[in-house]
């Protein structure tokens, strides 16, 4: 926690025991930004989709990797940042898996999923090295899950699901 | 909570009772090792009741997935019973739910498995 009682932070070893961490603190922040019941549910899913992909696809179970998950309440949203120190990926190779030909594949849901569970999302590569997603979720709102955003900032090679 | 499934036998349909999260690992792991046994004991036909599931990711989607492909490709059937409204929704908006047969009550999706000739 920081100073700004509206900033958490939390950093992780890459390890996939850590999700559940990274799934109680979201459940809380979202609680105290003032969300209901469900949609705290599907703030912490896209979270946790999301600290999935930089642990595994990002840096490669590599637990000397971290990942740093910054959480921002502001007035009219919460606003999660999750980086990892991997390669990046490229949103575009990602299939869409409500496509007819992908319905049955086993992965590639996980950032469908943030998208549909989140108002804004976005994946840039970081300068210094790493992946940056930012997902923000607007307070004092009843939108249903919007079924996929359509912001795309991208680069890099590692294609999560 | 982890994953704890025990399966039981009503008729010649395998049950299997499934309760805690179905993620990423040890969870997903489990359910696909069980799915696989039974189906290498000639158990082709299961019923995956979902009643006490609390959590799904979308691995845990991906294995339910796993499961009916696997089950489909020995001849058998898989259904799903007695969904939590969480897994419902997922099933929904990923457009799932049109390709597993969803049930809420056991007798009758007993009933909807296909006997085989002559039985």
């Amino acid at each position: 926690m920081t100073k700004d009682n509206s900033v958490v932070e939390v950093t992780l070893e890459s390890n996939l025991k850590n999700v559940e961490v990274a799934d109680e603190v979201s459940r809380r922040v979202a609680s105290k930004a003032g969300f209901d019941e469900d949609t705290c549910e599907q703030i912490e899913m896209a979270i946790h989709e999301s600290v999935i992909n930089a642990i595994w696809h990002g840096n490669k179970n590599d637990e000397s990797k971290q990942v740093r998950l910054r959480f921002r309440i502001l007035p009219d949203r919460l606003e999660v940042r999750i980086r990892d120190q991997g390669e990046g990926f490229d949103l575009d190779a990602v299939a869409d898996p409500l496509e007819e030909e992908n319905l049955l594949r086993v992965s590639g849901r996980g950032i469908f999923l943030m998208r549909s569970f989140m108002d804004e999302f976005r994946v840039e590569k970081l300068r210094e090295g790493g992946a940056e997603v930012t997902m923000t979720k607007k307070i004092h709102t009843n939108r249903k899950p919007n079924q996929g955003g359509t912001e795309r900032e991208h680069e890099g090679d590692s294609t999560p699901s | 909570m982890s994953m704890k499934a025990t399966v039981r036998q009503v008729d010649s349909i395998n049950v299997i009772d499934v309760s805690g999260r179905i993620t990423l690992g040890e969870g997903c792991t489990q359910l696909r090792q069980l799915i696989r046994d039974l189906l290498g004991k000639g158990g082709k036909n299961i019923l995956l009741n979902l009643a006490d599931v609390t959590y799904i990711d979308s691995s845990g989607i991906g294995e339910l997935v796993s499961a009916f492909t696997a089950v489909s490709n020995q001849g058998g059937q898989l259904k799903l019973l007695n969904l939590t409204k969480k897994v419902h929704d997922l099933l929904q908006i990923t457009k799932l739910y049109t390709v597993f047969d969803v049930h809420d009550d056991e007798a009758k999706a007993i009933t909807a498995f296909e006997k085989p000739a002559g039985a």
